[in-house]
C-alpha cells in the first residue's frame, strides 16, 4: 500500500472531503458561536438565567435530585423484566395456529389494540387511582404496585407488537423446515423461530426500553416521589425552574448513551443483513 | 355662579381622577384597568363557584377590596387565569397581581416581588373519620407513624417534614384533588394543607373527611403567609402594599376574612 501513487481520482475525492470537513467544522463553530452570542443579548436573558440556570439552586438541588433518581432506576428495574416477559407470552398467544386457541388470540388481540391506543398517564391514573379505589387493604393498595402495572401493561403491549413483528418476519419455510425435521411445534417456535425473531428486534425494543426510561416519571403522578416530583417540590419552593434542569440532564446521562448504544446495535444489524 | 360650578366640578373631577390614579397611573398592564389573576380553576373558600368577577369568597373579596383602595372601580378589574408555573416563569407577566394562596417564602422572593401578607394560615390535618377510628390523634408520636401526602406546589412539604417527620415517606400529588382521590383509595392517611383548604376538603369533597388538628399560624418559625404574586421590580408594589396597609387598619380586611373564613376556629391545636 505504500509507496503507490494515488490515482488522480483518489486525490480529487481526497481532496473534496477534507473540504467538506473544513466546511462542516467552519458552519458548526459559526452556529456556536452566534447562539453564544446571540442568546445572551436578548433582553430577557437575565431572567431566564436566574430562573432556569441558576447555579446556587442547582448546587442546592442536585444531590436531592440523584437521590430521587433512585427511586426511578428502582421502578425500571423491577418494570422491564416484567413488560419483556408479558410482552413475549402477548406476542406468542397472537402467533397460536391452534383453532381451538382462538379466544386467546383474540383476547391477546384485544390487549394491544386497548393499551397501545391509550396515553400511559392515563392508565396510570386509572389502575393506580382506580383499583385501590375498591377497598384493598395494605399494602396492595400501594401507589408502587398499580403504577408498575399500568406502565407495564402499557409497554408489554408495545413489545408484544414488536415481538410479532419478528416472528412474523421470519420466513414461514423455517417453521416447515423444523416442522418436517421432527420438531413439536412449539420447540420449533422455541429453538428456531423465537432465537432469531428476538435478535432481530433487539433495536426496536431498546428504543422502547429508553422511552420506558423516561415514562417511568410519570408515576410521579400518583404519589412516590421520584426525580421529576422532587424537582416540582424545589421549583415550587424556590420558584425557579432549575432543579428541571438539573432533571433533564440526569436524564440525558442515561439516555443518551442508550440511545448510542440502540443505534449501533441497529448498525451492526444494517451491515449484518446486506 | 356658573362658572364657579364648572370650575368646582372640573376641580373635583381633576382630583377625582388623580385620585384615582396618583399612585398606580401608568404602571398597570393595561391603561386604567387592573389585571388580576388567580388559580384555574379556583378553589372554595378562596373563590366561590371558580367566578372571581362575583366578588364571592375570601381572595376575590381581598382583591377587589384592594383594589377600590388603589382606586380601581369594580369594572375597572379584569381577571386571567394562571397555572403556579405561569406565575413564576421568567418574562413579562401578563397581570398587576396574582393571589392564588401564594406563601412568601425567601426563596421565592428572589425571583418575583410578594407583596406584604393579607392572610396568615394555620396548617391542618386533613384526614378521614376512619383512620381516627383507627386511633390517629393529634399528637406528634401518633402524627409520625401514619402514611403522609400533600400537594407538591405548597409549603406543606417541607413543613411536613421539618413539623411532624413522619416515619415513611410522603407522597406527594399535583393538586387537591388527587390528594383526596389517594386518601379515597386509602393510599394515604392524612394530608397537610392550610386550614381553610382543608375544612373544604373535608367538608365537600372528601367522604368522611375530619381535621385532626391545626398547627396555628403564630408558631415560632415561618408563619406560612399570603402574599400578592407580582412581576420582579413590579413599580405597582408599593401601591399595593399601601392599600394592603388601609385595609388593615381600617379594619375592612379582617371583616372580610372573618366573613368567608370564619369557621377556622374551634378546630384543636397541635402542640
Amino acid at each position: 500500500m505504500t509507496g503507490t501513487p494515488l490515482t488522480r481520482r483518489q486525490v480529487f475525492e481526497a481532496r473534496q472531503r477534507r473540504r467538506a470537513t473544513t466546511i462542516a467544522a467552519g458552519s458548526t463553530c459559526a452556529v456556536l458561536a452566534a447562539l453564544v452570542l446571540l442568546i445572551p443579548l436578548a433582553p430577557g436573558w437575565e431572567a431566564v438565567k436566574r430562573s432556569f440556570f441558576n447555579a446556587e439552586v442547582f448546587a442546592k438541588t442536585f444531590p436531592g435530585l440523584l437521590n430521587a433518581f433512585l427511586l426511578d432506576i428502582a421502578i425500571f428495574a423491577w418494570c422491564a423484566p416484567l413488560i419483556a416477559a408479558l410482552g413475549l407470552l402477548v406476542a406468542l398467544a397472537r402467533d397460536l395456529r391452534n383453532p381451538a386457541l382462538y379466544p386467546l388470540r383474540l383476547a391477546a388481540m384485544l390487549y394491544t389494540d386497548i393499551f397501545r391506543g391509550l396515553p400511559v398517564i392515563l392508565v396510570i391514573y386509572l389502575i393506580g387511582f382506580g383499583v385501590p379505589g375498591l377497598g384493598l387493604p395494605r399494602p396492595w393498595n400501594s401507589p408502587y404496585i398499580w403504577g408498575s402495572l399500568a406502565l407495564i401493561l402499557v409497554y408489554a403491549a408495545y413489545v408484544a407488537e414488536v415481538i410479532r413483528s419478528g416472528i412474523e418476519s421470519i420466513h414461514d419455510s423455517q417453521r416447515a423446515a423444523a416442522l418436517s425435521l421432527g420438531l413439536t411445534p412449539s420447540d420449533a417456535m422455541r429453538f428456531v423461530i423465537l432465537p432469531q425473531a428476538l435478535r432481530r428486534v433487539v433495536p426496536a425494543n431498546m428504543n422502547l426500553f429508553i422511552a420506558l426510561q423516561k415514562d417511568v416519571a410519570l408515576l410521579s403522578f400518583i404519589g412516590p416521589v421520584e426525580i421529576f416530583r422532587q424537582a416540582g417540590v424545589y421549583k415550587s419552593l424556590m420558584a425557579n425552574f432549575t432543579p428541571y434542569v438539573g432533571a433533564a440532564l440526569i436524564f440525558l446521562a442515561l439516555t443518551i448513551p442508550a440511545t448510542r448504544y440502540a443505534d449501533h446495535l441497529m448498525n451492526r444489524q444494517r451491515k449484518a443483513r446486506s | 355662579m356658573k362658572f364657579w360650578t364648572t370650575t368646582a366640578a372640573a376641580m373635583l373631577m381633576a382630583t377625582s381622577a388623580l385620585a384615582q390614579n396618583d399612585c398606580a397611573a401608568g404602571k398597570t398592564v393595561s391603561d386604567g384597568m387592573l389585571t388580576i389573576a388567580t388559580g384555574n380553576p379556583a378553589f372554595y373558600p378562596w373563590v366561590l363557584d371558580d367566578a372571581p368577577e362575583s366578588k364571592q369568597g375570601f381572595e376575590a373579596a381581598v382583591a377587589y377590596a384592594v383594589a377600590a383602595e388603589m382606586g380601581f372601580a369594580d369594572d375597572k378589574v379584569t381577571w386571567v387565569r394562571t397555572s403556579f408555573d405561569q406565575s413564576i416563569q421568567p418574562g413579562a407577566k401578563d397581570f398587576d397581581f396574582n393571589l392564588q394562596q401564594f406563601s412568601i417564602t425567601e426563596d421565592r422572593e428572589k425571583i418575583v416581588d410578594f407583596s406584604d401578607p393579607y392572610y396568615s394560615s394555620a396548617m391542618a390535618v386533613l384526614t378521614t373519620q376512619a383512620v381516627i377510628d383507627e386511633g390517629a390523634s393529634a399528637d406528634l408520636d401518633s402524627l409520625k407513624g401514619l402514611i403522609w401526602g400533600a400537594d407538591a406546589n405548597t409549603t406543606a412539604v417541607p413543613m411536613l417534614t421539618d413539623l411532624i417527620g413522619p416515619d415513611k415517606e410522603p407522597l406527594l400529588y399535583g393538586d387537591n384533588v388527587d390528594v383526596t382521590a389517594a386518601m379515597q383509595a386509602g393510599q394515604i392517611d392524612a394530608a397537610l394543607f392550610d386550614l381553610p383548604t382543608a375544612l373544604y376538603l373535608s367538608a365537600v369533597v372528601l367522604e368522611g373527611g375530619a381535621i385532626l388538628g391545626q398547627f396555628p399560624p403564630d408558631r415560632s418559625e415561618n408563619p406560612d403567609q399570603f402574599g400578592l404574586l407580582m412581576e420582579e421590580g413590579n413599580p405597582l408594589k408599593d401601591c399595593v402594599n399601601a392599600a394592603l396597609a388601609a385595609l388593615t387598619d381600617s379594619g375592612k380586611l379582617a371583616a372580610i376574612e372573618a366573613e368567608w373564613l370564619q369557621q377556622t376556629t374551634g378546630v384543636p391545636v397541635i402542640e
